[in-house]
């Protein structure tokens, strides 16, 4: 399964971004294979508006069936929960301790947005 | 008509009190005139004007409707692609669709190929006419706006204010404060503006903001500092450097502030402040026949 953690760089020793929608990007973890690889998320970073559910259609663009980030909010939700894509919140520190917590069962599936929307 | 937008960059600055007085004034003076608040956000010049709103009428902005029996998916995404707002998204094979973050700008419903799309109606708001209470002669049209709480689109309730105005000699505008599209939308189509500022380092600096957008938008406009005698001389010192009229000061009193605190008008209660408006009126007046002549 693959899995998008949002990331403020490319590698798994980058620091974990606890934004979704503007997120700098995800690195995209492949759990069988072991595979990384990045998904800039950079044109979402100066929209006004709109920006969580680009990045859900980012992500479900990456294949990923599941995500890991800070925090979400309810449109990003929304959008992520028709994608059929799991989302673990809280995650913290570098993008390989979040997938350490991920795997540990750590981290909370989220069944409802944890931020307000802006409007 | 002469339309005359109140704006200011700056919040606090008496964009209303001006407005309000200036039209009871314009009144007593048996001109023609009716208000419009314009900020459709914190619409507060009812509480100065209190008019007696006779009719309430909501305002939509249209919002897509997509038809997934038609919709072609994921292999045309013409929708999608196109809207400048990003509020719809393909997911999962359908089209997502974001009414809070949609402009009712309607160019998806022109760009579906498979005529899937159509207009949906979401309400913004309302907008109130009425006019104020006094003698026949001086009752004074008023308009305004009330966004839905939650809403974030002001423009378009904005556009239905101007749009249900009465005809008038003369129009006032109050607008909202700041320079974002909201101020834009009130500006809009106006003859002149009123920046009101007051001579502090905030509203110098939004004052600055907002001489620049109406620049931009090539409308000409004059300067009323309220509050006069609080702050500093930099913006009697700006306005002389940059070659801006002056159209009136406004004293800072304790008078005034307590006047405003109990929503009164400052020419029916202040001795000194019809004269100030009568000369504000009079400046107005030459600033846009000098600008008619442009």
């Amino acid at each position: 399964m693959k899995i998008a953690i949002t990331s403020q760089g490319n590698s798994l020793d980058s620091s974990i971004d606890p934004r979704f929608g503007r997120a700098a990007g995800f690195v995209i973890v492949d759990t069988e294979t072991g595979e990384t690889s990045f998904a800039d998320n950079a044109q979402n970073l100066s929209l006004p508006q709109g920006a969580g559910i680009q990045a859900a259609q980012n992500v479900a663009a990456t294949g990923a069936k599941a995500v890991i980030t800070g925090h979400v909010g309810p449109k990003a939700f929304l959008a992520l929960e028709k994608g059929r894509i799991d989302i673990y919140l809280g995650a913290q520190g570098t993008v390989a301790q979040a997938l350490e917590a991920f795997k540990a069962g750590q981290l909370d599936k989220a069944d409802s947005a944890d931020k307000e929307g802006h409007w | 008509m002469l339309t005359i937008a109140v704006a200011s960059g700056k919040g606090g600055t008496g964009k209303t009190t001006v407005t309000a007085n200036l039209a009871v004034w314009l009144a007593s003076q048996n001109v023609d005139v009716a208000a419009l608040d314009c900020d459709v956000e914190e619409p507060n010049l009812h509480l100065f004007l209190r008019p007696v709103w006779t009719k309430t009428t909501p305002e939509n902005v249209p919002v897509p409707e997509v038809d997934e029996e038609r919709c072609l998916g994921e292999e045309c995404r013409k929708c999608v692609d196109l809207c400048r707002f990003k509020s719809l998204i393909m997911m999962a094979g359908s089209v997502m669709v974001f009414p809070e973050l949609c402009h009712g700008c309607g160019l998806c419903t022109l760009a579906c190929p498979a005529r899937a799309i159509r207009e949906g109606a979401r309400e913004i708001g309302v907008v109130r006419t009425g006019a104020t209470a006094g003698a026949d002669s001086a009752r004074i049209p008023v308009v305004g706006g009330e966004m839905r709480i939650g809403e974030a689109m002001a423009p378009p309730l904005i556009l239905a204010v101007k749009r249900t105005a009465p005809a008038s000699a003369v129009r006032l505008i109050d607008c909202p404060p700041g320079t974002s599209c909201p101020v834009i939308a009130s500006l809009g189509g106006a003859d002149l503006a009123v920046l009101v500022t007051e001579p502090t380092p905030f509203g110098l600096h939004d004052l600055e903001l907002a001489v620049g957008v109406l620049r931009k938008m090539d409308i000409p406009f004059g300067v009323v500092i309220n509050r006069d005698g609080m702050g500093d001389d930099r913006t009697h010192r700006y306005l002389e450097r940059e070659g801006i009229p002056l159209l009136g000061t406004l004293p800072h009193s304790a008078e005034a502030a307590h006047c405003y605190s109990e929503g009164r008008l400052h020419v029916d209660a202040l001795p000194g402040f019809r004269e100030a408006y009568a000369s504000i009126w009079e400046n107005i007046r030459t600033l846009a026949a000098r600008e008619v002549s442009r």
